[in-house]
């Protein structure tokens, strides 16, 4: 029996080495922290949808690929820490599906300026160089900026203030732009973007040109420089190149947008979501503090009714929990209301598995078996309907995750690797510190 | 066993008390949330203490009207807060909601907002429907499939149907009391989570049938040919009710604990999911079982 304890003392060495690696993580800044959802970081939330109903079925994803990448820079201005920009197929019933187009910004509570600033048409910019002294103080304000939200202060208000470091405005926008085409260098045969101004933009382009010989001229599109050529010489004539190392379907677009002025796919706001930073906090403070007491009140009932057997059902609970907290760490899980909730659950559910066999263990003891046969009888007979009640369940987390929002779906999540988890916790970890209590 | 003996007194009680929750039901129309109808909820506190629900309303008198609002209810929550439900605003008509819900003085913080288009309900709600109806099909078959080899005795398909059962009883008993706190409370609103709750009691209750079921397949197998199934029925039940009861204990446990200590957001949810489980232990002890007597037709011959 030497190996049997071994390997339940193996097991409960794990258990506390992941203990401590899901508590240590969580203080300071590591990067295997919990990722919280919105709702309980406090952030914003925007969901758009997509109309691509124009768009021929072989182009929908290039094209909503793209209509992500253009909100994407224009949510990177409002400089948050992780923005989350994403393309959601959504499943609507028999109809079909469509696109939704979801934006999360953690920390902005402005959520009226998000709203304004996603649904611009793009911005044509051209811009110069900024005096190196000035650079330094805003990218100074940057840091400091940046710790802030680090530590939870809503920066909206600043960051609307906040200049670019690296170039100045000038008089030179889309506004005077008259036509953009793609054409192909005759020389690389790299496809670049190629403006002609109206009269007035021809003006501004030869002043500015002329006043940076020498220096970079920054071409932005949705505040973002798509491309910073040096300066050669004064340019007349009211004609400008972009290279930016396109690729021809790039180049394509570009031009087709800046002509255009709109996204490559219209989008309608559908639905907002607005969660306080202090609102967010609370919900996970109270969710820790719930999942404790639902472990302690799971854990007082199997040790009253089960005594000795449940006391080692407890234990085998802990080790179930910090496997699938390690589980949501290292596959990066994002952690909502609902999935706390999920959590503690299954914490509930997981021990289902050794009540039956525990149930099961004391039919077979009745029947005078010896205590090993009783061990193994109680496991092996007790599989058949541990097996069929988690699959009925596993298809139940299976339709939730096609039928859920993203809040949902967080829910369906946990709950599917909770039952996994607990099948293994129950026919493993229980089954090996039983053996190692009982067996002489 | 005593169940079995009067399975008819059983059966009868538990799908009146169905009968009740149905009607309820679709009564009293339960209130559904932002999530399946459109509209927008704002919450937020006062710096000093709450206005009256009265001079709110005056506050926000010009607002209703100039800009054809017809539902706008307001609900104190918390010492200070309120929650304001209306019809989805637009930008501008939730700036001005906010500004004219301070007096210049006693100053309204938003603190969550959120607003969905009539569309994403629509579909929402259809998706919902067809979800529950999802997750009875699939269970109907996996029983059917899972429980082939009783079938020797009685078709495995008369389990899957007496599931079925149980699992309609098990959708509307907890949405009836559901209903009856939405019509009492305000607050109370059948939304996703909601849904999910109602999702999550179906696998959790199937579950507990499976473990009553389950027994009975096994004692089939080893029944002499003189036990009657009625008999095998009642034997499995005696030997698997403590189980079934101290399963569904634990996770009632635990989602009581949610319910109490945790965040605003899942207390609803958790209360759902404490009363679906209770009322799926008790239909799966009291309802399945029987049912399955019943519609076997083997209640007094041999199996």
């Amino acid at each position: 029996m030497r190996n049997v304890r071994a390997f339940a003392v193996l097991i409960l060495l794990v258990g506390v080495a992941l203990g401590y690696f899901v508590y240590s993580t969580q203080t300071g800044t590591s990067g295997w922290a919990f990722k919280l959802g919105l709702d309980l970081r406090g952030g914003s939330q925007l969901v758009y949808k997509a109309n691509v109903s124009k768009i021929p079925s072989s182009d929908v994803n290039d094209s909503t690929d793209a209509l992500r990448d253009v909100i994407e820079r224009r949510v990177n201005l409002f400089g948050v820490v992780e923005p989350n920009v994403q393309i959601e197929t959504v499943n609507i019933g028999v109809a079909g599906s469509e696109k939704h187009l979801l934006v999360e910004l953690p920390g902005v509570t402005n959520i009226d300026d998000a709203i304004t600033l996603i649904g611009q048409t793009p911005v044509l910019e051209f811009k110069t160089e900024r005096p190196i002294e000035e650079r330094d103080k805003i990218l100074k304000q940057i840091e400091e900026l940046k710790k802030k939200q680090k530590a939870g202060k809503d920066i909206s208000q600043e960051l609307s203030k906040l200049q670019d470091p690296y170039y100045v405005d000038t008089q030179l926008t889309g506004r005077y732009l008259s036509k953009a085409t793609v054409e192909f260098s005759s020389q690389t045969g790299q496809p670049y973007v190629s403006l002609v101004f109206n009269d007035e933009g021809a003006k501004l382009f030869t002043e500015i040109t002329k006043a940076n010989i020498g220096k970079t001229v920054a071409v932005y599109l949705d505040a973002q420089p798509i491309s910073t050529p040096v300066v050669q010489a004064e340019i007349t004539g009211g004609k400008a190149q972009i290279t930016g190392g396109f690729t021809p379907q790039e180049a394509k677009l570009l031009a087709g947008r800046m002509n255009s002025g709109a996204l490559p796919v219209p989008i309608e706001l559908i639905a907002t979501n607005k969660i306080g930073a202090t609102l967010g906090e609370g919900a996970l403070d109270k969710g820790v503090r719930a999942a404790l007491y639902g472990y302690i009140l799971v854990a007082l009932f199997l040790i009253a009714w089960y005594r000795l057997p449940g006391l080692i059902a407890a234990l085998a609970l802990l080790v179930y929990g910090v496997i699938v907290l390690s589980i949501f760490k290292l596959f990066g899980v994002t952690l909502t209301a609902a999935g706390i909730a999920g959590f503690i659950l299954s914490l509930g559910m997981a021990v289902d598995a050794n009540v039956l066999i525990f149930e099961r263990i004391k039919e077979e003891k009745k029947k005078g078996k010896t205590p090993v046969a009783v061990l193994d009888e109680g496991f092996s007979r007790a599989w058949t309907s541990i097996r069929d009640s988690n699959i009925s369940s596993l298809i139940t987390a299976g339709i939730l995750f096609w039928f859920g929002t993203s809040l949902i779906q967080g829910f369906a999540l946990v709950w599917a690797i909770g039952i996994l988890v607990s099948m293994f916790s129950a026919l493993v970890v229980t089954k090996q510190f039983m053996k190692s209590v009982y067996l002489k | 066993m005593f169940v079995i003996k009067h399975k008819n007194i059983f059966i009868g009680i538990i799908s009146l008390i169905m009968l009740v929750a149905i009607v309820l039901t679709f009564a009293w129309k339960p209130n559904l949330s932002i999530e399946f109808t459109g509209g927008s909820v704002v919450r937020g506190e006062f710096k000093d203490a709450r206005p009256t629900t009265e001079t709110i309303n005056s506050y926000m008198a010009s607002f209703i009207t100039n800009n054809k609002i017809a539902d706008f209810k307001i609900q104190p929550v918390g010492g200070k807060g309120i929650i304001v439900r209306t019809r989805d605003l637009t930008q501008e008509e939730h700036g001005s909601l906010i500004g004219l819900l301070s007096d210049g003085t006693n100053i309204f913080t938003e603190s969550s907002f959120s607003t969905n288009g009539p569309s994403v309900g629509s579909e929402l709600r259809s998706k919902a429907i067809i979800s529950i109806a999802l997750v009875l099909v699939l269970i109907i078959f996996f029983v059917a499939y899972a429980f082939r080899s009783a079938s020797r005795v009685v078709s495995s398909w008369k389990f899957g149907l007496s599931v079925i059962f149980c699992l309609v009883h098990d959708i509307f008993v907890p949405t009836g009391i559901f209903v009856i706190l939405s019509h009492y409370i305000i607050g109370y609103e059948i939304d996703t989570l909601f849904v999910t709750a109602l999702l999550a009691i179906l696998g959790y209750s199937v579950a507990d049938t499976i473990v009553v079921f389950d027994r009975i397949r096994e004692n089939l197998k080893f029944a002499s040919s003189k036990e009657i199934f009625e008999d095998v029925v009642g034997k499995s039940l005696r030997e698997t009710y403590v189980r079934s009861i101290n399963t569904s204990l634990t996770t009632v446990l635990a989602s009581l604990a949610i319910f109490f200590f945790g965040g605003e957001a899942t207390k609803h949810f958790a209360l759902m999911l404490a009363i679906g489980i209770t009322v799926g232990t008790y239909s799966s002890i009291l309802l399945a079982s029987p049912l399955l007597v019943l519609i076997s037709g083997k209640a007094q011959r041999k199996p």
